[in-house]
């Protein structure tokens, strides 16, 4: 591949390990670890231990349960949705935030983590203002599977553009002066220098947009109509076991949607790998 | 930069341990209330009220709404708690099953309920969509708002009024169940809890919301628009007040008080139905007196249901509940 | 030039339907009743007890995660140890926690009857329904921003500097402090905004462990549930205006106190 030759040359890992050394990466591992298990862990293993509690016959039960399959479903096909309009839009607001100049630029770019910010209730109750019934602009998608993706759209918003932001920053743009110098076009440059740089933001971004859209909840109940079914996701399911009294079948159905979700970001982790080596040469 | 850093990790060590120490300091007779989620104005005039009796004087306080089965099972994973007000007796009994208050709670003045209600629906303005019964609900084209009765406690009371009702009007059992599916089927949204429901119908969501009584009553008073129409036949709910078994003989004088007829008038003015009856006769009442004359014509205890634990095993187990076949038949 | 402006079209058409909108949407409902209703949600004393809960959870919460983002992020590409791959998947899966199902999970690690409740009673230490439970899962909820806003900043980087900085005899927190921290400033500042805006608006596992007693252990969010649950929208919208300026405030503030441009 011609562009990495003209690329910084990038961090060898084996030159870090021994600037970085043995002992001091046992060191910040194990803190890494005990933090992860004292506030991940933990709560994951009693998750575990409790959907196991009344058995596999029961844990299956609560798994092959035909709202809890199409609850799945849902949430899985939403969330890719939602990931891909992310890394579109997300990579292009990123790219207008840094690149581009228009009058309110840094006014648009204070407020992108407001979703954040706001109580998902207040989300959902002005989502529902916005695109409900009563939309002063005529358009009513609520209680529709669009409604769960635009609301999921709403909470996911700042993790793509905020990710590749950084990375954009950091990169110097002499590479594409002189790609362009010797006569590359503008969708070259992007796609043999631009791209391959950004890829690793946009995959970061791209996995939490992921997993925070198939734990949402919040922001959904109120627009989405959580029709069994139909319009009703994984979290709201749980949510009904929960409170009907059988946190063992939540947490079948939750360890389920986690375990999912494990392997689905290992994928990602491979792909990224797969990436950053693919540009390495 | 550094310096920075430093403070900004000192900081908030510096202010968990000042709170920690201002909660450390409270002192003198505490009642924590934990209560369901809306009757946060009346109780508030209850307990003002309450400090300036005897019994009440220098008690202080906490309170803690939401909602009632979270609130529930908080009380029994821990939560300190005096007393329990919550929206049905099934989730007296989650506390009941974790030791903290007597198996035969309800065998307490007035069967420890502080107030009643009825289900009832609240339409648009005008009532254009002409509802006036139960079988109004299932006419073509009519949207139905309420909540899922597997995550919501009222959406309990409406699925059981709405079997009971057509039970009443001389429906067999499998007619009445199919009666409830039909419903079912023009829900169109099933929200996670009373409240939430609420939202979506005044957002301008459906024809008809079924709520309790008193919560149409208080969204009427926080302004939102609607016209309330008490069905018969319809469901009496009852609202639980009770002290924990190691609560103070300030709680439990507080249950006493909320049955007084003074405060029993406080509840009427406010959306709810006294348990102490002859309050209603009060002059200034007479108002109210006239809004609750549609009286409710069956109870949980009725022999259609017998009792909750049993209403509860037969509707809404998660793996038999009737409510599962008919959630499967929607979403099938 | 056109495609610029093709560009900026998308990026504004799309923040538009989905950020902008609504938050125009939300200051008209926050105002359309007049001040007064505003002002009197946000000077009742439980509702300022409410922001300090809330802001005492977020200043612990994300100094916690930024440190441990940080090492993390180094870590993950500058080390190499088995189970990375692992450990890089790992850090995501708190987000695809339903907040309900991480309140399921607190509470039977710390419930009356939980692994480590009966201890922590016996020892007169409460975790759930107090600020411990509050903190912890604050923490749970925006564990993985800052590890990945710097993850991809530090792999775009290379470490040519520091090791040129290593052959002039620079110690290693040198190297941190005067030139990979500079580099990943942008990454870090983000990455603490992000996690700063989740902590004050989480709802969800706050709700289920707080206990939710008003002046005691409400936050600012169940502050707001509870004013639309007595359909006070004023107060529920004015509420939150103040939470999501004070993430504002964090990103200018952030932005000011940036470390110096590195070389």
């Amino acid at each position: 591949m011609e562009a990495s030759a003209a690329r910084a040359p990038h961090f060898r890992p084996r030159e870090a390990a021994r600037a970085g050394g043995r002992a001091s990466t046992a060191i910040s591992v194990g803190i890494i670890s005990t933090f992860l298990t004292v506030v991940v862990v933990l709560p994951i293993a009693a998750l575990v231990w409790e959907s196991h509690k009344s058995g596999a016959h029961a844990f299956w039960q609560a798994v092959s349960n035909p709202l809890a399959v199409s609850a799945l479903k849902l949430t899985f096909g939403a969330a890719f949705v939602v990931v891909i309009v992310n890394i579109v839009f997300g990579t292009v607001t990123a790219w207008v935030l840094v690149r581009d100049d228009f009058p309110g630029r840094s006014v648009v770019n204070a407020v992108i983590d407001l979703p954040f910010a706001l109580p998902t209730i207040v989300a959902g109750l002005t989502l529902l203002a916005l695109y409900g019934p009563r939309s002063p602009i005529g358009i009513d998608v609520a209680y529709t599977r669009t409604a769960i993706v635009l609301a999921l759209c709403f909470v996911t918003l700042p993790f793509v553009v905020r990710t590749v932001q950084p990375v954009l920053l950091e990169l110097d743009t002499e590479m594409e002066e002189a790609a362009r110098s010797l006569g590359a076009r503008q969708t070259t440059v992007f796609r043999r220098i631009v791209l391959p740089n950004l890829l690793p933001g946009i995959l970061s971004g791209a996995v939490l947009a992921l997993a925070r859209a198939l734990g949402e909840i919040g922001s959904l109940v109120l627009i989405a109509g959580n029709i069994p079914g139909h319009t009703q996701v994984v979290s709201v399911y749980v949510l009904n076991q929960i409170e009907s009294g059988d946190p063992s079948g939540a947490a079948a159905v939750a360890v389920v949607l986690l375990g999912a979700s494990f392997v689905l970001l290992l994928a990602v982790g491979a792909l990224r790998f797969f990436v950053t080596r693919y540009e390495r040469g | 930069m550094r310096r920075l850093l430093l403070l900004a990790l000192l900081v908030p060590v510096a202010c968990a341990v000042v709170v920690g120490a201002a909660q450390a300091r409270q002192a003198g007779t505490t009642v924590n209330l934990v209560a369901y989620s809306t009757p946060k104005p009346v109780m508030q005039k209850l307990i003002s009220r309450f400090g300036h009796t005897s019994a009440g004087n220098g008690v202080s306080f906490s309170q803690s709404y939401g909602p009632s089965g979270s609130q529930a099972r908080a009380i029994a994973a821990g939560q300190p708690a005096s007393i329990a007000f919550l929206s049905t007796g099934l989730d007296i009994d989650t506390i009941a099953d974790a030791g903290l208050v007597g198996k035969n709670w309800n065998k307490a003045p007035y069967s420890a309920i502080a107030a009643d209600s009825v289900v009832a629906f609240v339409v648009r303005p005008g009532n254009p969509k002409h509802i006036h019964g139960w079988s109004d609900l299932v006419k073509s084209g009519i949207q139905v708002v309420t909540p899922n009765p597997f995550s919501s406690g009222s959406a309990k009371w409406n699925v059981l009024a709405a079997y009971g009702a057509a039970r009443k009007s001389g429906m067999s059992d499998h007619k009445a169940v199919q009666f409830v599916t039909k419903l079912f089927k023009h829900v169109v949204s099933q929200d996670t809890s009373g409240s939430n429901a609420a939202n979506t119908f005044f957002s301008g969501k459906g024809d008809v919301l079924i709520t309790y009584e008193s919560e149409a009553y208080s969204a009427f008073a926080a302004g939102k628009q609607g016209k309330l129409i008490v069905p018969r036949p319809t469901m009496l709910i009852e609202l639980p007040m009770v002290a924990l078994k190691d609560a103070t003989s300030a709680a439990k004088a507080f249950i006493a008080y909320a049955h007084a007829p003074k405060q029993q008038a406080i509840f009427a003015s406010n959306g709810y139905r006294p348990v102490v009856k002859s309050v209603l006769k009060r002059p200034n009442l007479a108002s109210w007196a006239k809004k609750y004359k549609t009286g409710p014509t069956f109870n949980i205890r009725d022999r259609l249901f017998g009792g909750w634990l049993k209403a509860n095993r037969i509707w809404f187990d998660q793996n038999t509940g009737r409510m599962v076949g008919i959630e499967r038949a929607v979403g099938g | 030039m056109a495609k610029r402006l093709g560009l900026r079209a998308v990026a504004l058409g799309y923040l538009l339907v989905v950020l902008l909108a609504p938050l125009v949407m939300i200051f008209y409902r926050t105002f359309e009743n007049g001040l007064k209703p505003v002002w009197e949600a946000l000077s009742d004393p439980n509702t300022v007890h409410a922001f300090e809960i809330t802001l005492i959870a977020t200043a612990i919460a994300v100094p916690v995660n930024t440190v441990f983002g940080v090492l993390c992020a180094l870590a993950i590409v500058r080390r190499r140890f088995r189970g990375k791959g692992l450990l890089n998947a790992f850090i995501d899966l708190p987000l695809a926690l339903s907040p309900v199902v991480v309140g399921l999970a607190l509470f039977l690690l710390y419930g009356r009857t939980g692994w480590f409740g009966s201890w922590f009673t016996a020892h007169g230490i409460q975790v759930l329904f107090a600020l411990p439970a509050i903190v912890l899962a604050t923490i749970f909820v925006s564990v993985p921003f800052v590890a990945r806003e710097v993850i991809p900043t530090l792999r775009e980087l290379g470490n040519e500097q520091e090791q040129a900085a290593a052959t002039l005899g620079a110690t290693r927190w040198q190297r941190f402090w005067r030139i990979t921290l500079p580099s990943i400033r942008w990454a870090v500042i983000y990455g603490v905004v992000l996690t700063t805006a989740r902590c004050l608006g989480e709802y969800g596992a706050v709700a289920v462990v707080s206990g939710r007693v008003e002046g005691q252990t409400e936050t600012a969010t169940l502050r707001v549930e509870g004013y639309t649950l007595n359909f006070n929208t004023s107060g529920a919208y004015a509420v939150s205006v103040v939470l999501a300026a004070t993430a504002v405030f964090v990103l200018v503030l952030m932005t000011l106190i940036k470390p110096r441009e590195a070389v």
